[in-house]
């Protein structure tokens, strides 16, 4: 006989659909259902706080009210899968550019992807910065030097101008309202303070990266970032991303 | 090493800076095992300084030890890697269920007390153990509702899991007064039947109240002080155990740094007058 299964699942059911459990009760059988509703509640809260904790800035545009209720209706269709909470949320942005009630607001979805992008980051493997006298000596073979990117280096091509957007909502931010208008390209990566930046880059830089997180050679690179953006000028990227400790050895090379 | 018959706190990332400067005399850090996960970052670095500089209690809550399905293999195999990876010197889950399904549900979830869940909760606490290598520490559950299928009484449960697995037991006091509470039973009967003598581990946490007809109703929601009649428990705990490490839990609405070490310091406190007492017996 297996009784259990059978109860868990009319208890996880019910966290659901509110339907009582059989056999739940308490010292007061009437209270049971007044009882059961915590469980109920903390199971709807503590998960829609956990996607609050991944997209603060979604929180912040909408508003907590909002956003709580919102996350509800995400969390019906989207439970998570994995006790590993920090991974929860990755379908979030396309349920945004799909949720009927934002369909005036088509930035959110981009702006959810700037924040998933810093979540990545954030947790992203760690990988030794290249030390500068090989660097030194990959610059000055441009035609057979590949560089390596840190795990977490992203780039996102943004319908909206969504880096703009994140930015003014950061603590301290100087309250000018972002330009609405137009696409971004995002470059996220974790420097070696651990802090996660957001910038936007134009299409020469993200052309540049993508070459080299393709393995390129330095040249080749270079040469795809100019042809994506005439004279594009590839050195002030790579001083950033150096800075940064973006820049690590090139994985092997077949 | 087990961990030192001291006070620990919770590690929390926004005191990291604090811990770092003032050097805290703690018995130990305590973290959430599923915070750990991802791959790299500041999580882990923080965590590699802290293990370097105190001992580690590694308190898991997703494993879902009292659920209808098997053990989740990804992550006992993620749990293993991060014991391997910081050799804590505590392993601790909790007696109830959180996944069901295939789906998580990010609350320890209750499961009546029955031959079968016995059965089923032993099970996976040898697997555990099998697995990671090491004895477990299984948690007692703050409950606000009973099951018509209960037919063991909680301590009994939880004695017949120590015998049956050689599992030991984190005591966490609040939860014995809130379950106590909220189902009107007496907290030191319930302790007077524990099997104190497999205890590891003493949690002291604060709890949220909610009134309904029958009197109150308390969560356990770790998002305030220890409260008064919990630390009153908690020395009746220690005059029948003698000191025990004891972590101060503050999860929600986590305070200022010196918040949190005044609760170390009054666990402390009392830890100092029993280790006393303990001697004055002695001699």
């Amino acid at each position: 006989m297996s009784a259990y299964p059978d109860l868990v699942s009319a208890f996880a059911t019910g966290l659901v659909d509110g339907d009582l459990p059989p056999g739940l009760t308490a010292r007061i059988p009437q209270e049971a259902a007044r009882r059961f509703a915590v469980y109920r509640n903390n199971v709807a809260i503590s998960l829609t706080d956990a996607l609050a904790k991944r997209f603060p800035v979604i929180e912040r545009l909408v508003g907590h009210e909002f956003f709580a209720a919102m996350g509800r209706v995400y969390l019906d269709a989207n439970r998570p899968k994995s006790p590993v909470l920090l991974e929860w949320g990755d379908t979030f942005p396309e349920f945004l550019a799909d949720f009927p009630p934002l369909a005036d607001y088509p930035y959110m979805a981009d702006v959810a992807r700037v924040e998933l992008a810093r979540g990545h980051a954030f947790h992203a493997a760690d990988a030794s910065p290249i030390a500068p006298d090989i660097l030194m000596s990959a610059a000055s073979d441009p035609e057979n030097a590949r560089l390596g990117l840190h795990p977490s280096v992203q780039i996102l091509h943004l319908s909206y101008p969504a880096v703009s957007i994140w930015a003014a909502n950061q603590t301290g931010a100087n309250g000018k309202s972002a330009t609405l208008t137009g696409p971004e390209i995002a470059l996220i990566l974790r420097d070696t303070g651990y802090q996660v930046p957001v910038v936007a880059i134009r299409a020469g830089d993200a052309a540049l990266i993508d070459a080299l997180q393709n393995g390129r050679t330095l040249l080749l690179a270079a040469e795809l970032a100019a042809f994506a953006q005439a004279k594009h000028d590839p050195q002030p990227l790579l001083v950033r991303l150096m800075q940064a400790g973006a820049i690590t050895l090139p994985k092997e090379t077949p | 090493m087990p961990l030192t018959y001291a006070a620990g706190v919770g590690f929390k990332p926004e005191h990291f800076e604090a811990i770092r400067t003032t050097a805290p005399a703690l018995g130990f850090f305590e973290v959430h095992a599923e915070n750990y996960m991802g791959a790299g970052g500041l999580p882990h670095a923080q965590l590699a300084q802290l293990r370097a500089d105190y001992a580690l209690s590694l308190h898991g809550v997703g494993l879902s030890i009292g659920g209808a399905d098997a053990l989740n293999a990804d992550h006992l195999a993620r749990l293993k890697i991060l014991c391997d990876r910081y050799q804590p010197d505590s392993f601790s889950e909790h007696l109830a269920w959180s996944s069901h399904g295939g789906d998580y549900l990010n609350d320890l979830l209750p499961l009546p007390y029955t031959e079968e869940t016995l059965t089923q909760v032993c099970r996976h606490v040898e697997q555990v153990q099998e697995q990671l290598g090491r004895q477990m520490l299984l948690e007692n559950p703050s409950t606000y509702v009973l099951f018509e299928q209960s037919t063991i009484p909680e301590t009994e449960f939880l004695t017949e899991v120590v015998r049956r697995t050689g599992c030991g037991l984190l005591l966490d006091v609040n939860n014995v007064f809130v379950t106590a509470t909220n189902h009107q039973t007496d907290p030191l009967a319930y302790l007077a039947t524990f099997p104190l003598e497999a205890v590891g581990e003493l949690h002291l946490g604060g709890h949220s109240e909610e009134d309904i007809p029958s009197g109150p109703l308390l969560i356990d929601a770790h998002g305030s002080p220890v409260a008064d009649p919990v630390w009153a428990l908690y020395c009746a705990v220690l005059d029948l155990t003698g000191p025990l490490p004891t972590l101060i839990e503050w999860d929600n609405d986590v305070p200022d740094w010196p918040v949190l070490m005044a609760e170390a310091a009054r666990a402390q406190t009392v830890l100092d007058r029993i280790k006393e007492v303990s001697l004055e017996r002695v001699s």
